[in-house]
């Protein structure tokens, strides 16, 4: 939905492009959460894993979602990557900071359903996974994302996407959740002509 | 943050940004795999020219958990034995390609030295009776624990303050983040330049502990003491002993640490050792505690991987 012109900033030349607004990110997460309960028909042993930050309060709509489809509560953890990653000496940010991760379920013989904001080279949700098995070893590991962008590194492919959105790498996007950011959006930003 | 030498020179935020950090680590220790791959491949080396199986064990597990290699030189049977000096010593494990050197020694400035000698991380594990950081960091830790935070707490520190280089660091660390910090001891026992420190000495216990939140006591120092500083352990103990009838004077949730090991029945009772007397001692957290304050520091200093320097 393009209803607003692209906004450009005139310093730096950004373009900002808006890519969902509130219902549109509520709407793709009705959807992936009925998508999530057909998939595995039901709830059953199934666990939510927000991967920090943004990850997080999705698996938590998620998870009153599918309390609402189903009636039933699904476990709810949050997971930080800070310590498996692969790129500590080459991250121009420098050394990531580290948060604790919350696990509230024994995760052995699970159906773990991993949730992140964007899904870009695959690099967070292989981390996720190095960590996610270290930390026991659940029966299935499912990924829903709130949007793709493609440029994937490697191979590493969602089971459930609120919205596929093709990117130029050089291009950000930007996700706003009213949990952590005040507000409900997903933008796209570049460098405009 | 390169180096960790002294917490007189580590900034308030820098403090903080540890403590934050150690606070993430804690939740790795409660997990049945304690280990994470974030710090494989790089070596920490530990050279301990003093005694200490519990600092020292600590930074082994603190490495280890990290996937680092640790690796312990037992001084009395290396070449130091033999009469090389300090600065061959480091200056051979950073060619053996040591990517931190933990050190502890009698000297003090010792680490400092290291420091301006290696382009190695240098942590200090105790020099002489200078600094002692990553013991005031855990304490630090603990407190903030129990308290939820340092700022306008009354702290005393009890016992043999002269010789300790925890309290020292303690003292430092404390200040910077808020606390009002009272030393309390027999003269003999106190540092000459106390005056000098931004603390309150008292030399009556029940006025030192009068309202206090939290009060860390100090072992006292057998092998420092060779000059009659105290006329006794027993006269020691009834002037400055904490036990459940002394602690009465400071507040009713007063927090009590030792850095260990303790002298039971000495500077510290039994009782209150073993929390038995409704008293909360955190002597065994502030170990765990002492753990992930190190993967922390180890983190910082090791984690992003340093370029060659020729």
């Amino acid at each position: 939905m393009e209803s607003e012109h692209p906004k450009t900033d005139a310093l730096d030349n950004l373009q900002t492009v808006p890519l969902m607004d509130a219902d549109d990110i509520r709407r793709a997460l009705t959807r992936v959460a009925h998508e999530i309960v057909e998939r595995n028909r039901g709830v059953e042993n199934l666990v939510l894993i927000g991967i920090l930050t943004r990850g997080a309060p999705l698996a938590q709509r998620l998870a009153r979602l599918l309390y609402q489809i189903e009636g039933t509560s699904v476990p709810v953890g949050r997971l930080d990557i800070g310590l498996y990653r692969d790129d500590y000496g080459t991250n121009p940010k420098g050394l990531p900071a580290v948060a604790p991760s919350d696990i509230p379920v024994d995760l052995n013989e699970k159906r773990v359903v991993l949730v992140d904001d964007v899904l870009f080279t695959g690099r967070t949700v292989r981390a996720a996974l190095s960590a996610l098995l270290d930390l026991g070893r659940p029966a299935s590991i499912q990924l829903a994302v709130l949007l793709d962008r493609g440029h994937r590194e490697l191979p590493i492919r969602p089971d459930f996407v609120g919205k596929n959105v093709p990117t130029a790498r050089h291009e950000h996007i930007a996700v706003h959740l009213s949990e952590t950011d005040g507000e409900d959006r997903v933008l796209l930003q570049r460098r405009g002509a | 943050m390169r180096h960790l030498l002294t917490l007189r020179e580590t900034s308030k935020q820098d403090i903080l940004h540890i403590l934050q950090t150690a606070a993430s680590f804690k939740e790795i220790l409660q997990r049945p795999v304690k280990k994470v791959p974030t710090l494989r491949g790089r070596a920490m080396v530990t050279l301990f020219y003093e005694n200490s199986t519990r600092t020292r064990t600590s930074f082994e597990m603190a490495a280890k958990i990290m996937s680092a290699e640790a690796i312990n030189i037992a001084v009395a049977q290396s070449s130091v034995a033999k009469g090389e000096s300090l600065k061959d010593t480091l200056l051979t494990l950073q060619s053996l390609k040591a990517d931190c050197i933990v050190m502890r020694h009698y000297a003090a400035g010792a680490p400092e030295f290291a420091a301006k000698l290696l382009h190695t991380p240098v942590v200090n594990a105790g020099d002489g009776r200078h600094e002692h950081p990553t013991q005031a960091l855990l304490d630090l830790f603990t407190i903030q624990h129990y308290k939820g935070t340092i700022e306008n707490l009354t702290v005393a520190i009890v016992g043999d303050i002269a010789h300790s280089r925890v309290a020292r660091s303690n003292i430092w660390g404390l200040t910077k983040l808020g606390a009002k910090v009272r030393l309390v001891g027999p003269r003999t026992l106190m540092p000459k330049d106390a005056d000098q420190l931004p603390v309150s000495v008292y030399y009556d216990l029940k006025a030192g502990l009068e309202g206090a939140d939290v009060v860390n006591v100090l072992r006292i120092q057998t092998e420092r003491q060779d000059r009659g500083l105290l006329p006794g352990l027993r006269e020691y103990s009834r002037l400055y002993g904490i036990s459940a009838s002394t602690l009465r004077y400071a507040k009713p949730d007063v927090l009590v640490l030792h850095p260990g090991p303790m002298n039971r029945g000495v500077e510290i009772s039994a009782e209150v050792a073993d929390g038995k007397c409704g008293m909360q001692c955190a002597v065994t957290e502030q170990v765990t505690n002492g753990i992930a304050v190190r993967m922390a520091v180890l983190y910082l200093l090791m984690g992003v991987p340093q370029p060659e320097e020729s």
